[in-house]
């Protein structure tokens, strides 16, 4: 019971530690796909430990909404991040662990940061406000149908027992588990705000999301709602690692070796999935926002594909 | 390893499914192009799959043949095509992606409740992969009925053809004179094509087939 609840401890503070490292990262390959040197990977702890001793400037007119929202963003979006089987399937929470339950969470810290953008009452906050919800409001339904195939695939909506049935070898390539992961890839893109649908580098009132949002954001309320979109990205990779590719994940009761070896290859994925990351990012435009429905529409398309022929045949 | 096998063969299957929605998603030229092309690929490699499976080395020849005309020589005349149209840069406007995507579930729906009922006898693998080529051909025809570009026409018969060959290669027994012929018949379809879009071009200055709705046999 103490190994788990170790674990558990290990992997939080890896969630915390190693956000940072995978948005450098993502950053450091675009640069050199665009022949820049970029700056160094670790440039984002850089910018926060900056950002947390700065001053922080809170408008006049702002509540205490305004003030609270960072904070609990932040520790939503960690309790999330943290519950994602990256290094081991066996933890103390791993039993809180489900689906819904997480996509709950991350759906009130969503709902914390589009109020605390409208209560400042300028319009920028407004506008990534408004669409903030309207792209929450098409990729939530996407979202809870990949859950039920996921569920209807494995028969659980815990993570750890989804991560834990497709390590087994019995499993081989399923059509519906193909669909469920560009459904899943095209809403992690969605959700975590990068280019087709948002993007995290510019401030161009035309079609910026979530930077319209936390505009009016300074010092370590700042700190951290960066810190709390990076740990979104991380999770987001975890999950797509956990669910698709769980290979390596020590199993319950492992040894030291097979923490190193999981947490290794938990890097070795993060490095993966950054390069591939930015590579989509500098080969494709900015959408409008306007397609941004179609975009994730397709996404519920193909995550409604799979549950249908989860549904006609158990083969799929 | 075992399990593995017929997986195989039945994830390709699919992936092409997946690659005709992402051509029902795509609405400009050469992406759509480039989809194609990997579909394509993904049909040369189940029809190879297929051969190694049912010892059948005369599927090798057809896989050859997807691979050089499908993937390689139809997809460069293609880009060169709209190259020297100068249409690659056009979007064009379809019936809206989200209804064709719909109804593009629809079809899947269709061909997945059709061949459930009428080959309840056959292994079942077969029988999906077989859904499946239904599937792909259902989207071919529904990405020609949605699109007004006579390029995009062309891809949408030439993915309906991928899944005649799918349907052709995944069931046992199908003689290698059939697959030559139909592989030729498309050859054919996309020279008559590409003549048919130059002369289209030539005659209304554009590949938009709504402007031929309006013509009716004199000079324009």
């Amino acid at each position: 019971m103490s190994g788990m609840l170790v674990m558990q401890i290990a992997q939080t503070v890896l969630a915390v530690a190693v956000a940072p490292l995978l948005t450098g990262m993502v950053r450091k390959v675009k640069a050199r796909l665009q022949y820049r040197t970029g700056p160094s990977v670790f440039q984002p702890y850089r910018d926060l430990s900056r950002l947390f001793t700065k001053e922080t400037v809170v408008a006049h007119n702002a509540s205490w909404l305004f003030c609270a929202a960072p904070t609990f963003v932040f520790a939503a979006t960690w309790v999330a991040a943290a519950q994602v089987p990256t290094i081991s399937f066996d933890v103390a929470l791993s039993p809180a662990a489900e689906l819904i339950a997480l996509f709950g969470i991350l759906t009130s810290a969503r709902f914390a940061l589009a109020l605390a953008g409208l209560d400042i009452g300028t319009s920028f906050g407004g506008i990534g406000s408004s669409r903030e919800v309207m792209i929450a409001s098409i990729a939530e339904p996407a979202i809870l149908m990949l859950i039920f195939v996921l569920a209807l695939v494995a028969g659980s909506t815990r993570l750890t027992d989804i991560a834990f049935f497709v390590a087994s070898p019995s499993v081989g390539l399923r059509i519906s588990l193909l669909l469920a992961f560009v459904g899943l890839a095209m809403i992690a893109i969605a959700e975590s705000g990068r280019i087709p649908v948002d993007n995290p580098a510019t401030h161009l009132e035309l079609t910026m999301v979530h930077e319209a949002m936390v505009l009016e954001y300074s010092g370590r309320h700042l700190a951290l709602i960066e810190l709390a979109a990076a740990l979104k990205l991380l999770f987001y990779v975890s999950l797509i690692s956990a669910v698709f590719v769980p290979w390596g994940i020590a199993p319950s009761g492992g040894t030291f070796v097979q923490y190193i070896i999981a947490m290794t290859l938990y890097l070795f994925k993060l490095a993966v999935a950054a390069a591939t990351l930015a590579f989509f990012e500098i080969s494709i435009a900015k959408m409008r926002v306007f397609r941004v429905p179609h975009f994730i529409g397709a996404a519920l398309m193909l995550v409604l594909l799979a549950a249908l022929l989860r549904l006609v045949s158990q083969s799929f | 390893m075992i399990p593995l096998v017929p997986d195989i063969a039945h994830f390709l299957a699919g992936l092409l499914v997946l690659l005709s929605f992402v051509q029902l998603y795509q609405s400009r030229l050469p992406p759509l192009i480039s989809i194609f092309a990997a579909q394509s690929l993904a049909l040369a490699t189940f029809v190879a799959w297929q051969a190694q499976i049912q010892h059948a080395p005369h599927l090798v020849i057809t896989a050859g043949i997807t691979l050089i005309f499908k993937v390689m020589i139809i997809p460069l005349a293609l880009h060169g095509l709209i190259r020297s149209l100068k249409i690659h840069r056009t979007v064009e406007t379809v019936v809206g992606i989200g209804p064709a995507m719909m109804t593009g579930m629809a079809l899947v729906g269709l061909s997945m409740a059709l061949m459930m009922r009428t080959s309840a006898a056959v292994d079942v693998v077969v029988r999906e992969d077989i859904a499946f080529a239904l599937s792909v051909v259902l989207l071919g025809l529904l990405m020609m009925v949605t699109r007004r570009n006579a390029v995009s026409q062309a891809i949408g018969f030439m993915s309906l053809e991928n899944g005649l060959v799918l349907a052709g290669t995944g069931a046992k027994g199908m003689p290698l004179v059939v697959e030559i012929s139909v592989a030729f018949s498309v050859l054919i379809a996309f020279i008559v094509v590409g003549i048919f879009i130059f002369r289209i071009r030539e005659r209304f200055d554009t590949v938009d087939i709504a402007v031929l709705d309006r013509f009716r046999g004199e000079r324009p």
